[in-house]
């Protein structure tokens, strides 16, 4: 092993980061843009990767990157479920927050060049898949058809709505949106999203799908989209799992063989599929 | 009134009847209707007569309850390619919610009673039309169901 | 992880030296700045701890081990060292302390400055470890791996094993539990130690093989004035190791996979029945590595605290995500680790994450025997083959 006589910061210190933005996006769900206190150098991560927010004093967890505001900043779409989500939705422009990161696997965008891409996203699942959106709609193109299909609980939890009404404003992108329960002054769809897979225009032999939602969602998703003839090797999911350390040392996110935090957040869906069906894993 | 012949050239564009021969088609088309709504029209209301069912050409609607008091509930919306209405199969041939309309929609309607008929003549028309109209319900079912499990919120309570 | 390899060279690799010569060894360790830990008697059990001398160690004291059972007994005859097994405590607290702080903050004008104790704390520690068998080796050897292996590293604890001189004991006897043969991990140690000890008889005629791992080892044995070894006391300690490997329990070759493809077994759910989800398996066990932080901060909040604290896979809050635990039924609990151990750990590190010590089998107070519940799935396996 490398010898330690000089000892990098270990794996588990924050670094300083101070809120130069935020924003309420749904009743439970907010963003903020963050930039590093000491040097605000950049943050390099590929989309998909997540890292570990620390709200000083009340503890850690893993949240997903789901964007680059530009100029090194980092934005963190949060809901507000438990003591540090709720504590880091107090923070206001100024605060700082603790960050280690970034951590853990990518979607596939690279691998996507080419091919058609589909999204689908469930819920908040749509904030990971953020950043991958828009490298593919900042890179347009290097790919096939873009599809983008979006579910949401009613219309009042609809994530990023006037980003998606500018992507569905694109004539280069395909969004659809639907919500499981509404009352009548939406205008929207009504039904569950795996149903717009039906509707949407793309080549299923020669495209790439990145599904982040609820885990019985993206179940139901991969049916839908291998019916239609895709390989689960291009099917890509984003996983969810208790985590504490991010680097593969506290053992709480594995899923079977895999830690979810360093051999995922993302899979090919082929790789755990047979996880993903077991009960209690 | 479209003449039987270009009904039944509009029924062979919907997905319903993809892989459907022609003879079945054209029995079948010998009980349609053309018809069009526009935004805010009622193609039915919960407890009428279930006569007729319906294949989406175009356009929106919505399957709504309505509950006093409040804005109506959409249970789902349906599209171009989609079907509704298959109360006329099961007595007592009323439908169970109100079919609104959300856009200028172009439907193709089947007569139910006269259906009827020609099933209980023709069983091996029964079964074919049977076998596309059970995977439809299959899958509303399906969707149904998920639809129940709140997955968004928070599907199960536990820990707490 | 090894240790620095002992360069080739014309020396002998084996010395003899007076039992007695325990106290220099422990002397020079002490000496050299080391925090010198070893195996003592307390409370009915051999732990392990701080040694000031051979006088500490448990002579004489042999134990009694069976599945949820744990006896010392002290023989008159002949006392040995080490001629008990291992005993509730592994080394591991030394290494990745149940309790550590890992850092504390202040509140700042930029902010927060966050000071990193535990790298400090581990710097000052640098330990030596007397009596460490072939299979608690193999266990060190396999949390190397896994807090300093991958892309990530645990920096205290690298700063405490590079700084740990260890002295290894070879076994010459085996308690009931043990299965270190069948694992391939003992009972004679194999590498990973700076110094090996072979017990050469007890009482008056009472020796020590000693062999040399690593250049640091090589250093300390000098001061020992050691005779080089004869053949025949090689001959002797290589015939007590070997017949120490005699009469242990065994886990089953196919374990590993067969565990891979018992997801759905119905066997969990009797072993749950069973098994009291305490996680005094997990306690004990030389290789399991869950951790948890604990987040804390001061009444007035100027400053805060991170602790590392060992964690559990028996615990319903170890898989919890918002809305509920994901194993929250106890034979899902025990799936975990056991599959994890003896399976999985094979994707994850390349090694096995059993090594055999039996700790699980003595400690369960329902005394449920991993190697028996194994045998017990290889069992099912064979029977849905033939059908």
């Amino acid at each position: 092993m490398v010898k330690s006589t000089k000892p990098v910061p270990d794996s588990m210190t924050p670094a300083p980061f101070r809120v130069t933005a935020r924003r309420q996006d749904l009743a439970d769900t907010f963003t903020i843009e963050l930039e590093a206190a000491d040097s605000p150098r950049g943050f390099a991560f590929r989309p998909g990767q997540f890292n570990m927010l620390y709200h000083f004093g009340v503890g850690e967890v893993p949240i997903s990157i789901s964007g680059d505001a530009g100029a090194g900043k980092l934005i963190h779409t949060i809901r507000d479920v438990g003591a540090v989500t709720h504590g880091l939705s107090t923070l206001k422009k100024g605060d700082m927050v603790g960050v280690r990161g970034p951590f853990g696997s990518a979607w596939p965008v690279d691998a996507a060049e080419g091919s058609d891409v589909v999204i689908v996203a469930g819920g908040i699942g749509l904030a990971p898949l953020r950043p991958a959106i828009q490298h593919v709609l900042d890179n347009r193109d290097r790919y096939g058809r873009f599809v983008i299909l979006y579910g949401a609980r009613s219309p009042k939890d609809v994530l990023y709505l006037p980003e998606l009404q500018s992507w569905r404003g694109r004539l280069d992108t395909y969004v659809d949106v639907t919500v499981d329960h509404a009352e009548s002054g939406w205008a929207g769809n009504v039904g569950v999203v795996t149903k717009l897979i039906e509707r949407a225009n793309f080549d299923a032999t020669h495209a790439v799908a990145m599904l982040c939602g609820p885990e019985i969602m993206m179940r139901f998703t991969v049916a839908e989209l291998t019916a239609r003839g895709m390989d689960r090797g291009d099917i890509h999911v984003s996983m969810e799992r208790n985590m504490k350390c991010a680097v593969g040392h506290c053992g709480h996110c594995q899923f079977g063989p895999k830690f979810v935090c360093k051999d995922g957040p993302v899979f090919p869906y082929g790789e755990i599929e047979a996880l993903l069906k077991a009960r209690g894993v | 009134m479209v003449k039987v012949e270009g009904l039944d050239k509009l029924l062979a564009e919907h997905p319903f009847f993809d892989g459907m021969n022609e003879d079945m088609r054209k029995t079948l088309s010998g009980c349609a209707r053309n018809e069009r709504f526009g935004p805010g029209e009622f193609v039915a209301h919960e407890g009428d007569p279930a006569d007729r069912f319906y294949f989406v050409r175009a356009g929106a609607i919505a399957l709504e309850f309505h509950v006093p008091g409040c804005n109506p509930i959409v249970l789902e919306t349906l599209h171009g390619g989609e079907v509704f209405g298959w109360s006329w199969l099961v007595p007592p041939y009323a439908w169970t919610y109100d079919i609104r309309v959300l856009e200028l929609t172009r439907l193709i309607s089947l007569d139910g009673a006269c259906l009827r008929k020609k099933l209980n003549k023709d069983h091996e028309l029964g079964f074919e039309l049977y076998s596309r109209f059970v995977p439809v319900m299959a899958k509303r079912l399906s969707s149904a169901r998920l639809q129940l499990s709140d997955m968004y919120g928070r599907p199960c309570k536990k820990g707490e | 992880m090894t240790n620095p390899a002992k360069p080739k060279s014309s020396k002998p690799d084996a010395f003899v030296m007076d039992a007695n010569r325990l106290d220099a060894l422990i002397g020079a360790l002490a000496s050299s700045g080391h925090a010198v830990m070893g195996p003592r008697v307390a409370d009915g059990a051999v732990i392990l701890g701080p040694v000031a001398g051979a006088a500490d160690l448990p002579l004489g004291v042999t134990d009694r081990q069976e599945p949820g059972r744990y006896r010392l007994k002290t023989v008159k005859k002949d006392p040995a060292y080490f001629d008990f097994a291992v005993g509730p405590h592994t080394w591991k607290k030394f290494l990745f302390p149940p309790r550590e702080k890992l850092w504390s903050a202040e509140r700042a004008a930029k902010g927060f400055a966050v000071r990193e104790d535990g790298i400090d704390a581990a710097r000052r520690d640098k330990l030596a470890f007397v009596g460490v068998r072939a299979c608690e080796l193999a266990a060190i050897a396999a949390q190397d791996r896994v807090l300093t292996g991958g892309e990530y590293r645990s920096e205290t604890y690298a700063l405490r094993r590079e700084q740990t001189f260890i002295v290894a004991v070879n076994c010459r006897t085996s308690a009931a539990t043990c299965f270190c043969a069948s694992m391939n991990t003992g009972p004679g140690v194999g590498a990973g130690h700076d110094l090996a000890l072979t017990e050469l008889g007890g009482g008056k005629d009472h020796r020590f093989l000693v062999e040399v791992g690593s250049t640091r080892g090589e250093k300390v044995l000098m001061a020992l004035n050691a005779k080089p070894a004869k053949p025949k006391d090689v001959a002797a300690a290589r015939a007590a190791v070997a017949q120490a490997a005699k009469g242990q329990r065994k886990m089953p070759k196919s374990a590993p996979t067969v565990l891979a493809g018992a997801t759905d077994s119905p066997r969990w759910a009797d072993i749950a029945q069973r098994c009291l989800n305490c996680a005094s398996c997990t306690q004990v066990c030389p290789t399991c590595f869950c951790n948890t932080v604990t987040d804390t901060t001061t009444l007035d909040g100027s400053g805060a605290e991170r602790w590392r604290h060992w964690d559990s896979c028996f615990t319903l809050d170890f898989s919890y995500i918002h809305g509920g635990a994901i194993r929250g039924d106890g034979a899902h609990r025990y799936r975990q680790w056991m599959t994890h151990k003896l399976s999985h750990w094979f994707e994850q590190f390349g090694t096995s994450g059993c090594v055999g010590c039996g700790r699980c089998i003595t400690w369960c107070p329902v005394g449920i025997d991993i190697t028996l519940e194994a045998r017990g799935f290889v069992k099912d396996a064979k029977g849905k083959r033939k059908g």
